[in-house]
């Protein structure tokens, strides 16, 4: 798939879609990639899946430029995808694009 | 051009006041650190797990070299400082190194006392204060055989167990006749010095040494009554003194320790001085825990953040001997104003007393099981009126129930392979190697690092324990200061009180206006301070849901696999076969993987979409059915029997009153989950006894119960008092529910609240102040007419919709390699 989407942006929705602190779901083939929007408008993709045990990262607690797992509280950074120390693992990231408040999502996790 | 800042003395304080001022301003300073020691910073505590060879130097290194650079500190180790110039602001090395500064941190901690005698400065004779000591005992214990420790307290001990550990053969010299006198009490000191003869350790009570002999090297020790041991080595532990020497000199105004107030300044304001050097309200310490505490302060003053104030530390001691539980806190001593509760058992070699005064905790010791230990400590420095605990305190706090460790309490014996922590699969080992080899000095550390008592908390005591072992005790502050987060410096009551004097009504007017280091907050404040705003301005305050837990925000409950349950309200337990239809429906409907009857006597829905939620709902809705809140820091269930209405023993309608109860109650947001029970007569068989709010009928009314708690740590209710009238009973309930809205700490049951602020608190408030309790309800109920709607019916009428509906459906027609389709 990845050949096929490559480059291609997709418009999922604009900023004020996503409440502040907050985020929204993408469903997709490969599975649902978690949109967040941190306190200053920031925008970020992510594997909606933590690194500790699969919890759906979109239903956490964003604040500053991380998200607390909703299952069992592990801190992952929303720029990188890496979970903050002490814990270990990583979720996959999406890149992401603004234009005019439009949010645009590619594929092609990073 | 940064502010310059040079710190004297490498070592546990200064170099923890450093870690503490990078967290909150990493880049507001230029620091040196210069270093009498030829070594990076190390853990000092740990020398004794060195001497008897547990450890070694490089496992308690604490900040490398690389730290240092990493941070852009400039650390000149092996160089002492030798004078301060305060006209020109700058320090004097040994080596000729000059320095200049804006501000100036002294934290040359403390040297040993060395006793007046002849012959004190033989080869052979050290103290017990650094590597380069731990270094000659062992080189010692290589070639020599007999090794003498002047000192019977907690430093001397601990390097007599290494001695032996080291093979040598050793005697403790004691000018006392007991043991530790500082810290312990005779029977605690007694049972200590039995467990010590018998790992080998000689001892020599009420000794004075007279003189050291021998011609190059040490060979004996000779006492005042004449007598002579053999010595190869001689361990002076007897004591410490701050180290002000340069201080004085520079004529900073010192007492005994370098005199400091309560933002850690000494009489020169441009100059701080923290750690064991110091003396603050005329105290000195020698224990780590307040060294942090002062290290925390003087951080955010040298940050300009300068609310935080030390205000003196109680401290708590532990011996660092393998198999060897002791903790003392306090006054252990006691005096004529005071009680003792004693608790002995010598074939267990059990021992604890509590020195209590006005009800209130002065001191503890403790031999044999110390698992209780931090629960004491606790207690003490939060002052709690124990009156209400005083027949059953000496049992601790597992008296409440056995939270499944079983017996084994004594965490010294365990072996390391013992599982710790039941809900992560932590055991003794994992706990003690995290806290050496991550350098761990906290509770929270431990949690972060390990997970152990992270989930359910039930092992909180254990790993405690582990802690004060390892490193001599949890080194935090009295939890009624500790912060609320790592965002602010202030407690939980401090900051509910400003709310209201302040009238913040809104989060960012609360962060900004109390000084909070992340205008975000984090996961911890912004869900407390969401809910202590709801409380204190129920009608001007706007709910946040981002500040809210996933199933407070989803008005359902979030399971493992990502989806969620479904519970309705069952009003008191009683439904009807209307109302199970509708349940039977929608299970039907959603094709529900479980329904299962709930331990709350009601009925949950397992497995839905999160997008099914509003559907189900709206069904839901259409038969009567409301949201059971089973997801919130919230009223929960009231559970009742059938009572007088069927049961043959029943004395009053248990059940109408617990329906009463939850029709008060329901919508109300709490500190922590709430749960009621009414049972209709003594067999109790609603389980009152065991909620926050238990109603037990009787013939002559009905018995109120407080406090209770049937999870994790089973806790059984406290009796308030006997009401008459049902309508009382809803009176009392509505100001005791208040009364734990506004003063309980958020994510605190009613169990531990009530064990931190005293029973006999909640009754001057419910059961003695008629006018107060009708305050406390009248403002329950004023909150409960902005609380009591049904979140499913306004989610159902289209409330919140992006919080279920996902922001786009992306579908791929991969086979055919064409572009992606968007629904
Ligand atoms: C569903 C239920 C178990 C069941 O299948 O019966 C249940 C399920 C959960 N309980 Fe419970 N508890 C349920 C009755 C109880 C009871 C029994 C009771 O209320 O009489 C207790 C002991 C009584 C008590 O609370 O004192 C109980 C003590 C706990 C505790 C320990 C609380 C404590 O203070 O010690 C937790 C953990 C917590 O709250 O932090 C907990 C937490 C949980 C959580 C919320 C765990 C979680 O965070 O996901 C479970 C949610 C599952 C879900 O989605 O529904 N549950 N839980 C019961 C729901 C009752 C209801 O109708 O609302
Ligand atoms: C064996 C042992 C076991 C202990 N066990 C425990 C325990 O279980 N629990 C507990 O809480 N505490 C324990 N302590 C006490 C604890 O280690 C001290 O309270 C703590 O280290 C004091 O920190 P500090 O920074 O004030 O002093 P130190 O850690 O001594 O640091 C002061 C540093 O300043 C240097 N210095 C002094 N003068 C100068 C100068 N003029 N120029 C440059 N540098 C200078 C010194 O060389 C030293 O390195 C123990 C101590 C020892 C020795
Ligand atoms: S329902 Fe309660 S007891 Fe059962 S696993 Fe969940 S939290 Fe534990
Ligand atoms: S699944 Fe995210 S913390 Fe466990």
């Amino acid at each position: 798939m990845s050949a096929v989407m490559n480059g291609n942006w997709i418009e999922v929705g604009v900023i004020n879609d996503i409440p502040v602190q907050g985020a929204r779901v993408v469903n997709t083939d490969e599975g649902d990639i978690a949109i967040f929007r941190t306190v200053d408008d920031e925008i970020f993709a992510l594997r909606d899946k933590c690194p500790h045990k699969g919890g759906p990262l979109s239903q956490g607690i964003v604040h500053g430029k991380k998200v607390a797992c909703p299952l069992h509280n592990w801190n992952i950074s929303l720029d990188t995808g890496i979970a903050v120390a002490p814990d270990e693992g990583c979720a996959a990231r999406y890149p992401i694009k603004i234009e005019e408040n439009t949010i645009y999502l590619s594929l092609n996790s990073e | 051009m940064k502010e310059r800042l040079v710190v004297i003395g490498n070592g546990m304080a200064g170099i923890r006041t450093v870690e503490e001022l990078l967290k909150v301003a990493p880049d507001a300073y230029d620091i040196t650190v210069f270093g009498a020691e030829p070594h990076a910073n190390y853990n000092r505590i740990m020398l004794s797990p060195v001497l008897a060879g547990e450890k070694t130097i490089e496992d308690i290194i604490l900040n490398d070299d690389q730290w240092y650079a990493d941070n852009n500190i400039t650390l000149h180790k092996g160089n002492t400082i030798t004078s301060i110039d305060r006209v020109n602001r700058k320090v004097c090395a040994e080596d000729g190194t000059e320095e200049s500064y804006d501000r100036l941190l002294i934290a040359t901690g403390s040297e040993p006392f060395i006793i007046p005698v002849p012959g004190n400065d033989l080869e052979g004779v050290v103290s017990f204060r650094d590597i380069h000591d731990v270094d000659l005992m062992l080189e010692a214990a290589m070639k020599h055989k007999h090794a003498v420790v002047i000192g019977g307290g907690l430093l001397g001990l601990e390097a007599a167990n290494g001695l032996i550990q080291q093979g040598m053969s050793v005697t403790v010299v004691h000018l006392m006749d007991t043991l530790m006198e500082r810290q312990l009490d005779q029977p605690a000191a007694i049972m200590l010095k039995e467990s010590l003869e018998e790992r080998g350790i000689n001892f020599l009570m009420q000794a004075q040494t007279e003189a050291i002999v021998g011609k190059d090297r040490v060979e004996k020790v000779r006492f005042k009554d004449g007598t002579e041991i053999y010595a190869d080595l001689v361990v002076m532990a007897v004591g410490i003194r701050p180290n002000i020497k340069l201080a004085k000199e520079a004529g900073i105004h010192c007492e005994r320790g370098i005199v400091i107030n309560d933002t850690t300044q000494t009489y020169d304001p441009r100059i701080y001085s923290v750690g064991e050097c110091i003396q603050h309200r005329g105290m000195t310490y020698g224990l780590v825990a307040p060294l942090f505490e002062m290290g925390k302060v003087c951080a955010n003053h040298l940050a300009k953040y300068g609310i935080g104030r030390y205000e003196g530390s109680v401290t708590s001691t532990k011996l660092k001997v393998t198999g060897i539980d002791l903790f003392s806190a306090g006054d252990f001593i006691g005096n004529e104003n005071t009680d003792e509760l004693v608790f002995q058992d010598a074939s267990r070699g059990i021992y604890r007393k509590l020195v209590v005064q006005d009800n209130r905790i002065k001191g503890a010791v403790m031999y044999g099981d110390t698992i209780d230990g931090t629960w004491y400590f606790d207690l003490m420095r939060d002052e709690t009126d124990i009156s209400d605990m005083r027949n059953t305190i000496l049992f601790g706090q597992a008296h409440l129930g056995d939270s499944g460790h079983g017996e084994e309490q004594r965490v010294a014996a365990m072996p390391d392979s013992t599982e710790i922590c039941g809900c992560n699969g932590v055991t003794k080992g994992d706990i003690v190697n995290a806290i050496t080899e991550k350098k761990l000095f906290t509770l929270d550390d431990v949690r972060a690092h390990t997970k152990a008592s992270g989930s359910c908390g039930s092992c909180t005591g254990l790993v405690e324990s582990l802690l004060a072992h390892t490193v001599g005790g949890d080194h935090s502050v009295a939890p009624h200061l500790k912060p609320i987060c790592g965002c602010s410096d202030m407690s939980h009551d401090d900051v509910r009180a400003a709310m209201i004097q302040k009238e913040l009504t809104s989060m960012p007017e609360l962060m900004s206006s109390l000084n909070w280091k992340n205008s975000d907050g984090c996961p911890k404040c912004r869900m407390a301070l969401n809910y202590y705003l709801l409380c204190a301005w129920p009608d001007k305050y706007e709910d946040q849901s981002q500040s809210r837990f996933i199933n407070e925000r989803a008005h359902a409950n979030i399971q493992n696999d990502g989806t969620y349950s479904v519970i309705p309200r069952i009003w008191g337990g009683d439904t009807t076969p209307a109302e199970l239809k509708a349940i039977a429906n929608v299970a039907e409907k959603y094709n529900v993987k479980t329904v299962h009857v709930t331990g709350g006597q009601r009925i949950g829905l397992y497995g839905l979409k999160k997008d099914e939620l509003p559907g189900v709902w709206s069904d839901l809705n259409a038969a009567g059915l409301v949201s059971g809140h089973a997801y919130g820091k919230a009223l929960r269930t009231v559970k009742t029997c059938v009572g007088k209405e069927w049961c043959r023993f029943g004395t009053q309608d248990s059940t109408h009153m617990g329906i009463e109860l939850e029709k008060l109650s329901w919508g109300s947001w709490t500190p922590h989950k709430f749960k009621m029970a009414a049972s209709g007569c003594p067999r109790n068989c609603a389980e009152a006894t065991i909620k926050d709010f238990g109603v037990v009928c009787v013939d002559s009314g009905y018995e109120l119960h407080v406090g209770g708690n049937g999870g994790i740590k089973v806790r059984v209710t406290d009796f308030l008092c006997t009401v008459k009238t049902e309508e009382e009973v809803l009176e009392y309930c509505a100001a005791y529910m208040q009364l734990y809205r506004e003063d309980a700490h958020y994510l605190e049951r009613t169990a531990p609240w009530i064990e931190r602020v005293g029973l006999t608190f909640v009754k001057e408030k419910i059961v003695e102040d008629d006018e107060g309790r009708k305050k406390l309800a009248e403002r329950f109920l004023f909150s409960q007419t902005f609380s009591q709607d049904d979140p499913w019916q306004g989610r159902v009428e289209g409330a919140e919709q992006h919080e279920f509906n996902a922001l786009k459906q992306i579908r791929v027609k991969s086979t055919q390699g064409s572009d992606a389709e968007l629904a």
